[in-house]
């Protein structure tokens, strides 16, 4: 049976670099799959982009490719990444660029468009129960596009392919379309797919990152985590590795934690490729560190593409200051009083206090100790500049009109956007593929 | 008395202002003390800081594992949340410290 070798690259924008080369390098693969895009990236990347016409793609997007297409080019690894985000022909151009300058000469760098729906706004439909945002405070929307434009640039023969929003898994998925010439109707199969670009799409967080909890769960070598690979047969099912000498592990326990990771319904997993049911998934040891995957099912694709809309969502302001040693939480508290009266003068919208180290993850747990040292952080929504600006100088003045000690005030202002989903009819959305050449 | 963390294992992801927790027994034969203690009525309690309804529980045997699915406040979805956790990454270890 034929089989493909498809590596994780990355799980997001900022992940460490080494571990994809150590993959280009020894990991025996056919592709490389390099996940950037958060749900809000995509958004910011428009706001770069409205500066520069040139930028708007990933930040890390030229490093990465300097320090892998070498090793990719002589074990013939092919590329896929939406590291083009908000404008995947500039990552296409800069990609060609690199290439020209490395000496890749003929390299084939495909771009995918489309996923841009902005100008279709008329069109969106809410996503369940949430209403559209109001039409002035859009900042860009794209569709999340499924495997199949990939898969065509692959057959097109592209040795790195670059797109803006895609579902993340298909991503993996468009490996295995092209490679075993999957029928797109075959549910199962793309259901199957699916699970396997599901398991790879966060990297390192299938190999133990994310994962490590001393004594209960231990992770051998994370400061060196290799991230996963799969040997995926024609059938599907997949073998679960990576590189031998990495850091990380690979068990049944690394496995379920992520084939539920963002899942909501595991009988419905919905992509723009497939709605895949994981419920009837086997995990199965075939060696040590690697786990055999299959069993995963799946039902007709959805009508619709989802969106996902950048909204302008106003400041949100932050102060903080610490307080150390016998009274810490008692000071602590004292200058939460102080902020809440200063405070609730200043037009803030849900505003918070919370005491780092007791409160400000889950809430004041029971009986529990207080800490040695205290940090209150506050953080507010504002619709104007001057108000949000009152807030951190609010923090500021704890030092010479609060209590006694405090120390380390740090505060930032930053313009916040917002993701809001909606649903656009799938017909109305066009992925365009476009090929350079080194 | 003995907490989750004893003889399960959790992780929580995000989409929007929703956030799953999925928990799993380190061993099969722990998976019915999970689906008899770990109920929707006992995590909605665990989490009523945070949620804006009761959750939702999600069972799948074939990996010993619990899916729950819980609704966070309209204002802590993860782009718009003031929480120092904006993801809610973290519940999984409060669900860790359920009492079983």
């Amino acid at each position: 049976m034929k089989k493909i070798r498809i590596g994780a690259g990355a799980g997001f924008s900022g992940d460490r670099i080494e571990p994809a080369v150590e993959l280009a390098e020894k990991g025996h693969l056919d592709f490389l799959v390099f996940e950037c895009l958060a749900e809000r990236t995509i958004a910011l990347s428009h706001l770069r982009k409205r500066e520069d016409p040139d930028a708007g793609f990933d930040p890390l997007l030229s490093e990465r490719m300097h320090a892998v297409l070498p090793a990719c080019r002589r074990n013939g690894v092919r590329v896929i990444s939406n590291m083009g985000a908000a404008n995947p022909r500039a990552a296409a151009r800069e990609t060609i660029k690199i290439a020209r300058r490395l000496g890749f000469h003929g390299l084939r760098v495909a771009c995918i468009e489309g996923d841009d729906v902005l100008h279709l706004k008329d069109a969106f439909m809410p996503f369940e129960d949430q209403p559209l945002p109001a039409d002035t405070t859009i900042i860009s929307a794209n569709s999340y596009l499924g495997a199949d434009a990939l898969a065509e640039a692959l057959a097109g023969g592209a040795d790195v392919v670059l797109t803006g929003r895609v579902a993340d898994p298909s991503l993996f998925l468009a490996a295995l379309i092209h490679a075993f010439g999957w029928e797109k109707e075959s549910w199962d199969l793309m259901g199957q797919g699916t699970a396997v670009g599901h398991l790879l799409e966060c990297a390192g967080q299938l190999t133990g990152g994310y994962f490590a909890d001393p004594g209960y769960k231990d992770v051998p070598n994370l400061d060196r985590l290799g991230f996963p690979l799969a040997e995926v047969s024609e059938d599907g099912s997949a073998l679960l590795t990576k590189v031998e000498e990495s850091g990380g592990l690979i068990t049944l326990q690394t496995c379920r934690e992520q084939i539920l990771y963002e899942v909501l319904n595991p009988s419905s997993y919905i992509t723009p490729d497939v709605i895949a049911d994981f419920t009837e998934i086997r995990f199965e040891q075939e060696a040590p560190g690697a786990m055999r995957v299959s069993g995963a099912k799946g039902k007709p694709r959805p009508q619709e593409y989802k969106v996902s809309i950048g909204v302008d969502d106003g400041l949100i302001a932050e102060g903080q200051i610490s307080y150390a040693g016998p009274g810490a939480l008692e000071r602590a508290e004292l200058a939460r009083q102080i902020l809440e009266k200063r405070l609730a003068r200043t037009g803030s919208q849900d505003l918070r206090i919370d005491l780092i180290g007791l409160s400000s993850m889950h809430g004041t747990p029971p009986d529990w100790p207080a800490p040695y040292e205290m940090r209150l952080r506050t953080a507010a929504r504002f619709t104007h500049e001057m108000d949000a600006k009152r807030l951190t100088r609010e923090v500021e003045s704890l030092y010479l009109n609060g209590p006694a000690a405090g120390a380390g005030v740090t505060v930032a202002v930053r313009e916040n956007v917002a993701i809001v989903p909606a649903l656009i009819a799938r017909e109305l959305v066009n992925p365009i593929i476009s090929m350079e050449v080194a | 008395m003995m907490k989750l963390r004893t003889i399960a294992h959790t992780r929580a992801g995000d989409k929007g202002n929703l956030v799953n927790i999925s928990v799993f027994a380190y061993r099969d034969e722990d998976y019915a003390t999970l689906i008899e203690r770990v109920t929707e009525e006992r995590v909605s309690e665990l989490f009523r800081e945070h949620i804006t309804r009761p959750g939702t529980r999600y069972c799948v045997p074939n990996l010993c594992g619990l899916n729950f699915v819980l609704q966070r406040r309209p204002t802590d979805s993860v782009t718009r949340s003031l929480r120092l956790d904006a993801h809610g990454k973290s519940l999984s270890s409060l669900m860790l410290s359920l009492e079983i």
